[in-house]
């Protein structure tokens, strides 16, 4: 039994055969170790400069005026390079978002989680799928959107109904600042 | 390998050389003498094609890098500023596009050539597999290449596929955002797409030399299939095949011109005229030809995750073709069964690239009114007391709705499912099965024609032109 200690006592090394460890072996799995180490840290850097940059970063928050919109209209803006819908919703579609029994879905989340005021919906408009606009020309079936890539469609609340798409249009972090002005971000 | 032949430095300096660096004798021994079967028809050319195509990429690629400005405001610009205003800069680019087409149709044969011969089995596993990694990197490098242009396509095409990632489990938003550099496709992801779609070409050059490194232990296989039992069954590679593959080479450049000077924007699509827009998806996203048959692979499976592994499946599976064909003969030849699925095997490649073409929705087939879902209207609009006005009226608009339909989507799911049936079960069963036809003694009995080799090994050769 051979055991490689330093002063203080700690094993950091032990084998039953004597022969086959010696301290030079220690020393080729220590620098093997430590190289292995050092070329780690030396890969991050390579790697994560190619995660979202400060100035990507800093695209943060915006402002919209809401007060133009009427009822049944929507709006797209662009946060964080990405569209967000912004759909005043009629009383009907409202209706229709509420009273859409939960395990009809695909991903259940009730209307009230999405929305903050249940006139307005605000939504990012990329198709889970795989990161195509949904369209407003075409509400599809749920009388949502309908997205052209691979015909995921959505219902008045952004809620994914049918086709390949695995969860609900994203809804961002946002609050109202007065009436007619919503923060996004 | 098979030859007896050894490189004899001729004079004086090139046996100084060639004690100091043997590139003559690697020259001479793998290139000029290397023995080659007798037999190859010219679906063994396209290794050589492809290696030139390689080559035009790479020079038309550096070349068109000097004018190119991989900046998202200024991307789409320079390309046109290189289609109008750089000397000859409408033809490198077209030559590039085109090339990169070309490649393709190169690459497609020289798989289904290596499938028919059966060019994947023992001892070539290795070879065959370091071909479906260039194979890979190629589908790589046309997608990071299509994106330089930003356009409508390049832009939609990026971010469909890089969305592939997100259907990973638990890390895939990060990942995809680690592509990007953003939080969607962005002057980040174009800036580094450039930069990789320069560097892979080279990693391909570096993996073909690999993949002829791995064809020269074994030597290369044959039409017939059957080992090479010596000199008399072998040619040296110059002049023979040199003389052969540089003809096939001039008959597809002939191809190639014609795509390049009479239709260059055959292949293109008209989405990818305009710039790229973050705001406005195209209607209808369609990835070049090249890919079609792997999004219509895709796009017949309704869930993302599933989807996405069905799609590299698809390219995976060939890696393990020379463990799930369980047959020990090598050509189609003399495998009756194995041939005729050969070519179903093909049109359902074409038809599944046909599909990927078409919108999911497209109907192939009206089959007439689906009677089950009229019916449930008109109960629906019975049990809710409606009067028999309103029912007729719902009738008729479930009439005009409620169609059975056979879609594009339909006949993908049928064909994906006949693809990955091909390889298993079917090769994997098929090798238990077949009685294959009697193998030829040599290939230059078969060559010559004498008795036993031509009757069991198909024409002689001159035969077949």
């Amino acid at each position: 039994m051979i055991t490689i200690r330093r002063k203080k006592g700690l094993i950091l090394a032990h084998s039953t055969d004597d022969a086959s460890v010696t301290r030079r072996d220690f020393i080729y799995v220590a620098s093997g170790t430590m190289a292995a180490l050092g070329a780690a840290a030396a890969v991050w850097p390579l790697i994560d400069q190619m995660n979202p940059s400060a100035d990507t970063l800093a695209l943060k928050e915006i402002e919209v005026d809401l007060a133009s919109i009427v009822p049944g209209q929507q709006i797209t803006v662009e946060w964080r390079k990405k569209p967000v819908f912004i759909r005043r919703r009629t009383p009907d579609e409202i209706k229709q978002a509420e009273e859409t029994p939960l395990d009809e879905l695909k991903d259940p989340q009730a209307d009230s989680a999405r929305v903050q005021k249940p006139e307005w919906l605000i939504v990012v408009a990329i198709c889970t799928h795989l990161g195509c606009i949904p369209s407003k020309d075409m509400k599809g079936e749920y009388g949502g959107w309908l997205c052209p890539c691979h015909g995921s469609q959505y219902d008045t609340s952004g809620r994914i109904r049918k086709g390949p798409a695995p969860n609900n249009l994203a809804v961002p972090a946002y609050k109202f600042l007065s009436d007619t002005k919503v923060q996004i971000g | 390998m098979h030859g007896e032949y050894r490189y004899e430095p001729k004079n004086g300096f090139m046996k100084w050389l060639d004690s100091r660096l043997p590139i003559m004798r690697l020259l001479d021994e793998s290139v000029l003498q290397f023995p080659t079967p007798k037999n190859l028809n010219y679906w063994f050319t396209f290794g050589g094609i492809l290696t030139f195509m390689l080559a035009v990429q790479i020079v038309t690629g550096i070349v068109l890098a000097m004018h190119y400005v991989p900046q998202e405001t200024m991307a789409f610009d320079s390309v046109e500023h290189i289609m109008r205003d750089v000397n000859y800069g409408w033809l490198l680019r077209y030559a590039h596009s085109n090339g990169a087409s070309m490649f393709f149709v190169a690459v497609y044969v020289h798989i289904f050539r290596g499938l028919y011969y059966g060019s994947y089995k023992a001892p070539r596993e290795v070879l065959w597999i370091l071909g479906v990694i260039i194979y890979l990197l190629m589908m790589a490098t046309g997608f990071l290449g299509y994106t330089l242009p930003w356009g409508q396509m390049s832009f939609w095409g990026a971010t469909v596929i890089t969305n592939f990632f997100s259907a990973i489990p638990v890390v895939g938003d990060a990942v995809t955002q680690w592509l990007w550099g953003s939080f969607a496709v962005d002057n980040s992801t174009l800036q580094r797409f450039f930069s990789l779609h320069y560097l892979l070409p080279f990693v391909i050059a570096g993996v073909v030399v690999l993949h002829i490194w791995a064809l020269h232990v074994p030597g290369n296989n044959n039409p017939l299939g059957i080992d090479v039992k010596g000199p008399q069954d072998t040619v040296p590679f110059h002049p023979y095949y040199t003389v052969k593959d540089g003809f096939a080479l001039a008959v597809f450049v002939l191809f190639f011109a014609a795509l390049v000077f009479f239709a260059p924007n055959l292949l293109g699509n008209p989405d990818n005229f305009v710039p790229a827009n973050r705001l406005v998806t195209p209607m209808h996203i369609v990835p070049e030809w090249y890919y079609l048959p792997f999004y219509a692979i895709l796009r017949s499976v309704p869930s993302k995750l599933l989807g996405v592994i069905l799609l590299f499946g698809g390219i995976l599976v060939w890696a393990f073709l020379p463990w799930l064909d369980t047959s020990y003969v090598r050509s189609a030849r003399f495998r009756p069964i194995f041939r005729q699925l050969f070519w179903v095997f093909g049109v359902v490649c074409i038809g599944l690239g046909w599909c990927g073409a078409q919108t999911p929705d497209h109907v192939i087939v009206d089959l007439g009114p689906n009677m089950t879902a009229i019916n449930a209207a008109v109960d629906h609009a019975t049990k809710a007391g409606k009067t028999p006005e309103e029912i007729a009226a719902v009738q008729k608009s479930a009439e005009a709705s409620e169609r059975v339909t056979f879609a594009v989507v339909d006949l993908s799911r049928i064909l994906t499912i006949a693809y990955f049936a091909f390889f298993f079960p079917g090769l994997f069963l098929l090798g238990w099965v077949e009685t294959p036809l009697p193998l030829p003694e040599s290939i230059s009995k078969a060559v010559l024609g004498t008795r036993g080799g031509a009757a069991s090994g198909g024409r002689p050769l001159e035969q077949r032109g």
